[in-house]
């Protein structure tokens, strides 16, 4: 299976200037793993000192933030593109509670 | 003279000088500008404050405008009233309204933070500006950069209501419909943002556009004869203007021009979108985006950029967060029309409705002076609220023909 990670411009210096990266991971803690043994300098940008993704970045699959997908539990699909968004909002992506309510007023999740 | 002011990380605390950048590349967090404030003080006093124009442009010494920058655009100093009927329907004695239904030019908070966004655009040499908004970002973009001279690029949700489509339009802007909501198109413009050598406000600008927004807490402040609140009650969509009015209170402090008082921060949401109050009530570091389902499109931000902070700010303050249904937030519209003579936007009836809950929950002691923060104008969420009025039959242009229908009027009224 393959699928292809955006990489933003603010990361890309990590990644000798590459864009795109082709990928085979089957979730997203995987994929976080497979694009640090790549790029291993990428990882402390990527990642706090506790090993979860940085606060505010964003992870967006074929345009939808993935928390709305299911977060870590999601599984990527043949061709998806996952696209990395540093800063425009909070969230926490690769964090273990992740899937945030679909309808606005509806039950708490249960997570946690 | 030198700069008083550059940007900052938010969380690993790296400086960054002045550029157009909003978040740090070494851990990704937003910047936030810093001032010196020992440089600063002698300048920011009362008496030239006092002295200066009646608009935003009196507190330019803590706003980061390039060196003798001149802005043209009166926007701000709008009306702090007191609400004493809106506040005796609700039980409290010291309700103040902070009026920005009525800033100039297009009518909500959001020429202020254009304002100082604008003066960033100019010092780093953009021609095109832009925008995602759900709406009043647009007008106040689209307006003000038709006075400046730039070119204006606005990226809306396709679903706005048509006053603010139309008062996007008028000003020249080209406008961009995205079949999606506002994260969506927020989401696509920091990719275009990447792209294009844009000054877009809310994104590689929004340091400093965000900035603009402490001009509230200064108004209020010194509105209030150079006093702060005891509480604040202030909508949030993207979370950024209950941090910032919490940012110019503490600047305030720290500069000697009010006393220090712990001001509690509450923050009022619509229930169909409501991330930030949900965390806060949860007591969840961290909010949950949501899928906007709202009437209160100017607050319908599922992932809100400050939400992380505006929830801390709550919190720390000492404060807390309500949401309000769509029905609740109409009855909030016609009950500030009805006390106070302000009509005002869906966030505003979502403030107004919030402080009445509060107010109601015990979280706002009434005896406290409350500030609310009405931050748009109800001529443009005229659909949200037309439905609630019907229309009478257009009687002749005869007293007797009147004085059937003011009988019939009373029969009616009676019969009730």
């Amino acid at each position: 299976m393959k699928i292809t990670v955006e990489i933003p411009s603010a990361l890309r210096r990590f990644t000798d200037g590459v864009q795109t990266i082709e990928c085979s991971s089957e979730t997203l803690p995987d994929l976080l793993g497979e694009i640090e043994q790549r790029f291993p300098a990428i990882s402390k940008h990527l990642r706090d000192d506790s090993g979860q993704v940085r606060r505010f970045v964003n992870i967006y699959v074929n345009e939808e933030d993935i928390r709305f997908l299911g977060g870590n539990n999601y599984k990527f699909h043949e061709g998806d593109r996952v696209l990395v968004v540093p800063s425009i909002a909070g969230g926490a992506p690769a964090r273990p509670c992740l899937s945030g309510r679909r309808a606005a007023g509806g039950p708490a999740d249960a997570c946690g | 003279m030198a700069e008083h002011y550059q940007l900052k990380c938010r969380e690993c605390g790296r400086l960054w000088g002045n550029q157009a950048r909003s978040f740090c590349d070494e851990c990704l967090s937003p910047l936030e500008v810093v001032y010196d404030l020992d440089a600063i003080r002698p300048i920011f006093t009362r008496r030239n404050i006092e002295a200066g124009p009646t608009n935003l442009w009196r507190y330019s010494a803590l706003l980061p405008l390039p060196e003798d920058y001149q802005g043209t655009i009166p926007a701000g100093f709008t009306p702090l009233v007191q609400a004493r009927r809106l506040g005796k329907k609700l039980g409290t004695t010291n309700l103040y309204l902070k009026n920005d239904a009525v800033c100039f030019p297009t009518l909500s908070f959001k020429d202020r933070v254009v304002a100082t966004a604008l003066a960033a655009a100019r010092r780093f040499g953009f021609q095109v500006v832009s925008c995602s908004s759900t709406g009043n970002l647009a007008n106040a973009v689209a307006a003000q950069a038709a006075r400046e001279g730039f070119d204006a690029w606005i990226f809306i949700p396709a679903d706005l209501e048509a006053a603010k489509v139309t008062g996007t339009q008028v000003f020249g802007a080209k406008l961009v419909r995205i079949a999606g909501n506002y994260d969506q198109v927020n989401r696509l413009c920091s990719q275009i943002a990447e792209k294009f050598q844009w000054g877009f406000v809310n994104v590689n600008l929004r340091p400093y556009y965000a900035e603009g927004s402490k001009t509230v807490g200064f108004e209020i402040a010194e509105q209030l004869g150079w006093r702060l609140p005891d509480n604040i009650v202030c909508p949030m969509a993207g979370g950024s203007l209950i941090t910032k009015i919490r940012k110019s209170f503490n600047e305030l402090v720290a500069l000697g021009l009010v006393e220090e008082k712990k001001v509690k921060f509450f923050g009022a949401q619509a229930t169909g979108c409501s991330p930030i109050s949900d965390a806060v009530k949860r007591k969840l570091e961290q909010f949950e985006p949501q899928k906007p389902a709202t009437i209160a499109r100017s607050l319908a931000i599922g992932n809100p950029a400050d939400g992380y902070y505006a929830t801390r700010a709550i919190r720390e303050s000492g404060g807390w967060a309500e949401d309000i249904s769509d029905p609740e937030i109409v009855k909030g519209i016609q009950l500030l029309a009805e006390s106070e003579g302000i009509f005002t936007e869906t966030a505003g009836g979502v403030t107004t409705g919030v402080t009445q809950k509060l107010l109601e929950q015990g979280y706002i002691n009434p005896s406290e002076t409350t500030v609310a923060c009405i931050t748009g104008n109800g001529l443009k969420t005229i659909d949200a609220i037309s439905q609630e009025y019907t229309l009478t039959p257009a009687i002749e242009p005869r007293l007797t023909v009147f004085e059937n229908f003011i009988n019939d009027r009373m029969v009616a009224v009676a019969g009730k």
